[in-house]
């Protein structure tokens, strides 16, 4: 007991960052814990991950050969099963979109209680994990008061660990037969291409739900024509068909890291942040003073976008 | 065929909140269908009207209160409606697993052919009940989904699971099963005057634990909310003050030194 179960996330040969992150989140809980950290790595080229994931605080790592991609019945079943094995007191795993997929799965066949999207994590007899709710606007603290449990971290949090270690490596054996499974992976589709690439783009003028209506998007239009930049979007613009995808900055859009972004009527949701914190300049145009895209902005506008936009469009014209 | 939605009220902060104690003031919350669950629903009800004999059941787990929202889901094209709730679901701070005991009671129930759920709730964020019920009740799933077609004879789903960057993994999944929604899938219709006249009329059927089969132990949670507090920001933005064009000024004067745009 008192160990950390972690597992690495990769997808099309290339470990995903989450995995250098949870390293630190998994190792941190470990050194409070008083036990080691353990960190799985499911699928693909095992050994060149396991290589990659000798890193500094990692006390093993457990490889599991069985096929070439993600499954989420491989992924819940060689976690569940690596978690009988060693019978750690936590174990980690990411809150990317495949953590989403087996997670849950993991704790329920587990019956181990499950934190999602953690923040933070500290323990001091019992698990203490900071959560954020009602679109990042608060934060909580949770307890945990059953031992052992499972979490999933949120990418982007923690450092990632680069100094490498010589980490021992074992196999674990876990028979998996993909076809047997119920859902089976057909390939990837790359979506977004298009005439232009927001992620060349030096000033991006980005509108949210904050715009209300389409035919309002004119008014952003216009300021992107007199102020030379290229126009993005977040999320709902695209699901509602006013922008094509691949003006969509986030998570599941593009990663974006102009000079300047001018992020107008956005709420700042994690998945939006993801994709544009790497902005040299954000500056926030909202109504509500406790959006959280004024956290990360560098200059702030708490105001209607319709009295702003125009009053900034007649200082260009 | 039928087709059970999870369907969740979910509580909206105001611009300007209070937090009282662990949540915030029941005075600064507005509720509405999470935003999730709206594309779970249209996805649910052009299943049924693409095919003969499909009915669409929706299951909340809520107070009274959520039934304006499960009107919402019956003025849109949900056939009947099951809402779960009773004192002692209300005293409990309800983690995963026991939202996943309560719908997995439902689902012994209806024994439905596809259950459909949001990607997460926008409230508390968990985006674990879909997978986490469908381990449960042995069915295969799949998570994010943005795509969705299925086999003529309902035996397979094909789904595409929106990953992140842009990209989209396709896969095939058994039915039946439960698959977690994704905005964007389609296009979730507004209630129409008649689908709201006629929703007044719709079954809301109400369960409480012991009309599960179930007693004060299914609600039972190791997860404790102990505090909540406004996060601190880690930048310290300069704010334009003053009317808008003092503002757009202000603002101005920024994009002419940081030289993105030119004159
Ligand atoms: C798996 C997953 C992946 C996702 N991927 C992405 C992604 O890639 N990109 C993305 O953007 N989202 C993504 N999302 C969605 C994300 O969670 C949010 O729902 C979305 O970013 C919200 O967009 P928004 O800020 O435009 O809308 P909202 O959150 O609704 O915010 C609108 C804002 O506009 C402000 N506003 C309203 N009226 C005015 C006015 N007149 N003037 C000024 N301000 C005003 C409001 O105060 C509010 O802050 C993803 C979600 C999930 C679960």
């Amino acid at each position: 007991m008192s160990d950390v179960l972690a597992v690495a996330d990769h997808r099309r040969g290339e470990l995903r960052d989450v995995s250098f992150e949870i390293v630190r989140a998994g190792r941190e809980l470990a050194a409070d814990l008083g036990g080691d950290l353990h960190l799985a790595v499911i699928a693909g080229d095992t050994e060149a991950f396991a290589d990659r994931l000798s890193l500094a605080g990692v006390d093993a790592i457990h490889t599991v050969d069985a096929g070439a991609e993600f499954n989420h019945d491989l992924y819940a079943g060689a976690t569940a099963a690596l978690f009988e094995e060693l019978s750690p007191t936590a174990v980690l795993m990411p809150n990317s979109v495949n953590g989403l997929d087996y997670a849950p799965a993991v704790a329920n066949r587990l019956d181990v209680p499950l934190v999602a999207d953690a923040v933070g994590l500290a323990y001091d007899g019992g698990l203490e994990a900071t959560r954020e709710m009602y679109g990042s606007k608060v934060e909580t603290a949770v307890e945990v008061s059953e031992e052992p449990f499972a979490v999933t971290v949120r990418g982007g949090e923690w450092a990632a660990v680069e100094e490498t270690a010589d980490v021992p490596v074992e196999t674990f054996d876990y028979e998996f037969d993909e076809s047997a499974s119920g859902a089976r992976v057909q390939g990837f589709e790359e979506v977004g291409a298009g005439d232009v690439d927001i992620a060349d783009a030096e000033f991006l003028v980005s509108i949210g739900r904050g715009i209300e209506e389409e035919e309002n998007l004119e008014l952003i239009e216009e300021l992107a024509e007199v102020t030379g930049a290229t126009l993005s979007s977040s999320r709902p613009i695209v699901d509602n068909g006013w922008l094509p995808k691949n003006r969509q900055v986030g998570q599941s859009g593009k990663q974006v890291t102009p000079d300047v972004y001018l992020a107008i009527g956005i709420s700042g949701a994690v998945q939006h942040v993801a994709g544009m914190k790497g902005a040299e300049t954000i500056i926030a145009i909202n109504t509500d003073p406790n959006a959280p895209i004024f956290d990360i902005a560098d200059y702030g506008i708490v105001g209607d976008l319709f009295d702003v936009v125009p009053a900034l469009i007649e200082e260009f014209n | 065929m039928k087709i059970l939605v999870t369907v969740k009220e979910v509580a909206e902060a105001a611009d300007d909140f209070e937090i009282e104690g662990t949540d915030i003031g029941e005075q600064f919350l507005e509720y509405d269908l999470n935003e999730w669950d709206d594309y779970a629903v249209e996805a649910a009800v052009q299943l049924s009207e693409e095919y003969d004999d499909v009915e669409v059941v929706s299951a909340t787990i809520g107070p009274e209160r959520s039934e304006e929202t499960i009107r919402m889901a019956l003025a849109k094209g949900v056939d009947r409606a099951i809402r779960v709730w009773d004192d002692d679901v209300a005293a409990a701070d309800l983690d995963v697993a026991a939202k996943t005991r309560l719908f997995a009671s439902v689902v012994e129930e209806e024994e439905p052919d596809l259950v459909l759920s949001g990607v997460q709730a926008a409230d508390d964020g968990f985006g674990a009940t879909g997978v986490s019920l469908a381990d449960e009740i042995g069915f295969d799933w799949a998570a994010v989904v943005n795509r969705l077609d299925t086999d003529d004879d309902l035996s397979t789903a094909h789904v595409h699971r929106e990953l992140e960057g842009g990209i989209e993994e396709l896969t095939d999944v058994d039915l039946p099963a439960v698959l977690t929604i994704q905005t964007g899938l389609n296009e979730p219709r507004y209630a129409s005057l008649r689908g709201i006249r006629q929703a007044q009329g719709k079954e809301i059927s109400e369960f409480g634990l012991a009309d599960l089969g179930l007693d004060a132990d299914a609600v039972a949670s190791p997860i404790e909310r102990t505090a909540m507090y406004e996060p601190e920001t880690e930048s310290d933005a300069t704010y334009f003050d003053g009317s808008a064009d003092e503002q757009a000024a202000q603002l101005a004067d920024v994009l002419r030194d940081k030289g993105v745009v030119s004159e």
